[in-house]
């Protein structure tokens, strides 16, 4: 494998020419843009069926303009992969795959991956992953209706299913996205410990570079069990095997622990590279250190380590033993503590700061509110008695949009905004940015607190039409706002792509380190060229990565590399 | 004071020298992929410790099914855990350099290989007594976890022949060797624990 490396570093150089450069490189950088655009095509699909759903949902059996008439089938398939397109193919691959790929070898000081043919098979892999997910919508029978979390035995029964091609589509698409992600985070993890620059101490590293490698390890310690159980799920829908049927001596239980044992340690490997980014950003835009930079790797080291206790918290409902519940009541209060803890010490970095509230910093600013509620709403379903009502409401539906939102939209937006004058080496416009962010927000909280209303009032999830249901029909203007909500929100994402496409045709020229930051990735130039420095300038670093407006210094920032 | 701490904290660091790599790259990755490996075969333990459970009082095996031979896999057992052994002094030969490195070696694979055939001639004389994966929730884990299992063996042997073949045209590099041979131990060192959950 160290023969792999060196392979393909020598590709850097005579490698492919042309188109063939973009579709197969083994630079690092390449490989972001191609998971960046591919998760934001996903997220454009996962976005269009959101729209198709809500329109169902606020005027039910009309025909949704660009879509036609929904049927309760494709109801089931819409729900089931907006959820698995939004957290596999959009979350996972813009937060962890594009901006690590990006990142990390520029953070560290590092020319490319330590694998870099690796890293092109993960992106391979997940391609293929992300068709196969595409198809599996249009085989005989139509898409997985059993919703992302595949509870057998809805989804190992195809007599209950109704789709048994889309069902063992859809699993392979899943299975097939988790290789992907492997060989990234084996990537990662190999990287950041053996490819630092020199002088670059543990301590030295930015805080989304560590962000991003525990979010890897933490995929890597969670996701054998669900292969396992992704792997007996398979073979009891094509093969024929018995081990979630409890008439042949399985347990269906059994597969909610496989999936929830990953499914809740994967809710942090997409938070904590949001988080990363937030505190790169709030650093610079308030020119201050960060508010304890240990405590801030410790805490997120020790929110791993505790989100490893909390998966039976999915299933207080599921015939666990109530004993049990207690104990998962307990674990699942307690890591609350770490992720609040960081929220302070974010707007502890801000006191006193010069702020600048600029697209990135709004959006930064705007990822800690909003995931503050989604955090606060977390602690009700988290008590095992209150769960007991709000199991499987809308009350959950907003809770959890409240974390994956922030996180894989606002952090997105705001890792993008920064970025985007690295990455392409030219500045977005400021103002078209802020109105594209106040049409994201705004309305963004007008589609869920309606949500929360509805799951208070008892509005069970994953249903196709509540005029049926006397006492939840008279809540139709909610719907209907929150409808109107989510149109507005996806009408204001034209004026990103916009912005995107504009800046990116004729923006303002980025120099080398448009907003005065300290990180590495900052000192070569932008776009960064290939190896990312030049060969006999790689750059070392003297300091830690917030060194911003130290008395004494002219400068009010002093990035890493620079020596005395 | 606020000075004094700033002085203190930027006290100019010594010109930095090249980092020092804990692990090769190719250790350091195989290295992870086994931590994944260790969880993806706990899951699948515990998935049939669960089901295994809940048929207390019933009969494990249940009624009607074949028992799984003990004393032959015990001596498939014997000759696994001799292949890992033999590894390490294929290993420690070949970091000198000396040329039997190459003999030992293709003893180890000789004894991998001869694991992987028996366990597939175990297996067919299973399914002959009829213990198929559809069976019961028995023969499916069983099929399930050995077969798995398995599954690593085979690759962990094409990957050592593939170390085998370098070797003898003298490409291999130490780092590649120890590569193969994390993911051979963990091979090994499972299968013990398996023996004793789904055997025993």
């Amino acid at each position: 494998m160290a023969e792999a490396a060196a392979v393909g570093a020598h590709e850097h150089h005579h490698g492919p020419q042309g188109i063939l450069k973009y579709i197969w490189s083994t630079d690092h950088k390449i490989i972001a843009m191609q998971y960046l655009f591919t998760g934001m095509f996903m997220a454009v699909i996962g976005g269009f069926m959101a729209y198709v759903f809500r329109m169902q949902l606020a005027f039910p059996g009309l025909p949704v303009p660009g879509y036609g008439v929904v049927s309760p089938g494709e109801y089931n398939a819409l729900v089931t992969n907006h959820g698995t397109i939004m957290i596999f193919w959009v979350a996972m691959p813009v937060l962890i795959a594009a901006f690590g790929n990006f990142l990390i070898p520029l953070m560290i000081g590092a020319d490319d991956m330590v694998f870099p043919r690796i890293n092109r098979l993960s992106y391979q892999v997940f391609l293929i992953s992300a068709i196969l997910i595409l198809v599996s919508l249009f085989v005989e029978g139509g898409g997985f209706g059993g919703a992302w979390t595949a509870y057998p035995p809805l989804s190992s029964v195809s007599d209950y299913n109704l789709t048994k091609l889309g069902s063992s589509i859809w699993l392979v698409a899943v299975a097939l996205e988790f290789v992907a992600f492997l060989l990234g985070g084996i990537n990662f993890i190999v990287t950041l410990m053996n490819a630092r620059a020199p002088g670059m101490k543990a301590y030295d590293i930015p805080v989304v570079v560590w962000m991003i490698v525990i979010a890897s390890i933490l995929f890597m310690l969670s996701v054998g069990p669900l292969i396992a159980g992704a792997v007996m799920l398979l073979f009891d829908q094509t093969l024929g095997t018995g081990f979630y049927d409890p008439t042949r001596g399985g347990d269906p239980i059994l597969w909610q622990h496989l999936f929830w044992f990953f499914g809740h340690p994967e809710v942090y490997v997409v938070l904590l590279p949001a988080l990363g980014i937030t505190a790169e950003i709030i650093t610079t835009f308030s020119r201050k250190k960060l508010f304890g930079y240990k405590i801030v790797i410790f805490t997120a080291v020790a929110t791993g380590v505790l989100s490893f206790f909390v998966w039976a918290h999915h299933q207080f409902i599921a015939g666990i033993d109530p004993r049990m519940a207690n104990i998962f009541t307990v674990t699942t209060l307690l890591i609350s503590v770490p992720i609040a803890e960081l929220c302070f010490v974010y707007i502890a970095t801000l006191y006193g700061g010069s702020i600048r509230l600029t697209t990135p910093m709004l959006w930064a600013l705007a990822f800690i509110g909003e995931f503050l509620i989604g955090g606060v709403t977390g602690i009700f379903l988290g008590a095992s008695g209150a769960d007991i009502y709000f199991h499987d409401t809308y009350f959950v539906l907003a809770h959890f949009h409240y974390t994956f939102f922030p996180i894989a939209i606002i952090g997105t937006f705001a890792a993008f905004t920064y970025w985007f004058p690295k990455m392409f080496g030219k500045m977005m416009n400021d103002t078209l940015g802020k109105i594209h962010f106040w049409g994201t927000i705004i309305p963004f909280n007008f589609i869920f607190i309606p949500l929360f209303v509805l799951g208070l009032g008892g509005q069970h999830r994953r249903i196709y039409n509540y005029q049926n249901f006397p006492e939840l029909a008279e809540m139709q203007p909610l719907r209907v706002l929150a409808t109107g909500a989510l149109i507005v929100m996806l009408v204001f994402q034209f004026v990103f792509f916009w912005n995107m496409f504009k800046s990116w045709r004729s923006g303002e020229k980025a120099g080398k380190n448009p907003w005065k930051a300290n990180t590495l990735e900052w000192t070569t130039d932008s776009p960064p060229p290939h190896g990312n420095w030049p060969a006999d300038d790689m750059p070392k670093v003297y300091r830690g990565p917030y060194e911003y407006s130290v008395p004494g210094r002219d400068d009010d920032y002093w990035p890493q590399n620079i020596p005395g | 004071m606020s000075t004094d701490a700033a002085v203190m904290q930027f006290e100019v660091r010594p010109e930095p020298g090249p980092g020092k790599k804990l692990l090769p790259d190719g250790v350091m990755g195989m290295v992870i992929f086994v931590f994944t490996e260790v969880m993806l075969f706990a899951g699948l333990i515990s998935a049939h410790t669960i089901v295994r459970s809940r048929a207390a009082g019933e009969m494990w095996p249940p009624y009607g099914q074949p028992r799984l031979p003990l004393e032959e896999t015990a001596i498939n057992t014997a000759a696994l855990l001799l292949s890992a052994v033999v590894i390490f002094f294929a290993q420690r030969a070949f970091r000198r350099g000396v040329g039997s490195a190459r003999w030992t070696f293709l003893a180890s694979i000789v004894l991998g290989i001869f694991f992987v055939a028996s366990q597939g001639m175990e297996w067919a004389a299973l399914l002959g007594e009829g213990l198929t994966m559809q069976s019961s929730a028995y023969g499916g884990f069983f099929y399930l976890i050995v077969g798995t299992h398995a599954l690593h063996a085979v690759a962990a042997m094409l990957g050592m022949v593939w170390a085998w073949l370098r070797m003898s045209k003298g490409t291999l590099t130490q780092s590649q060797f120890s590569t193969v041979q994390v993911f051979w131990y963990f091979v090994v060192l499972v299968w013990p624990v398996l023996y004793w959950k789904v055997y025993l």
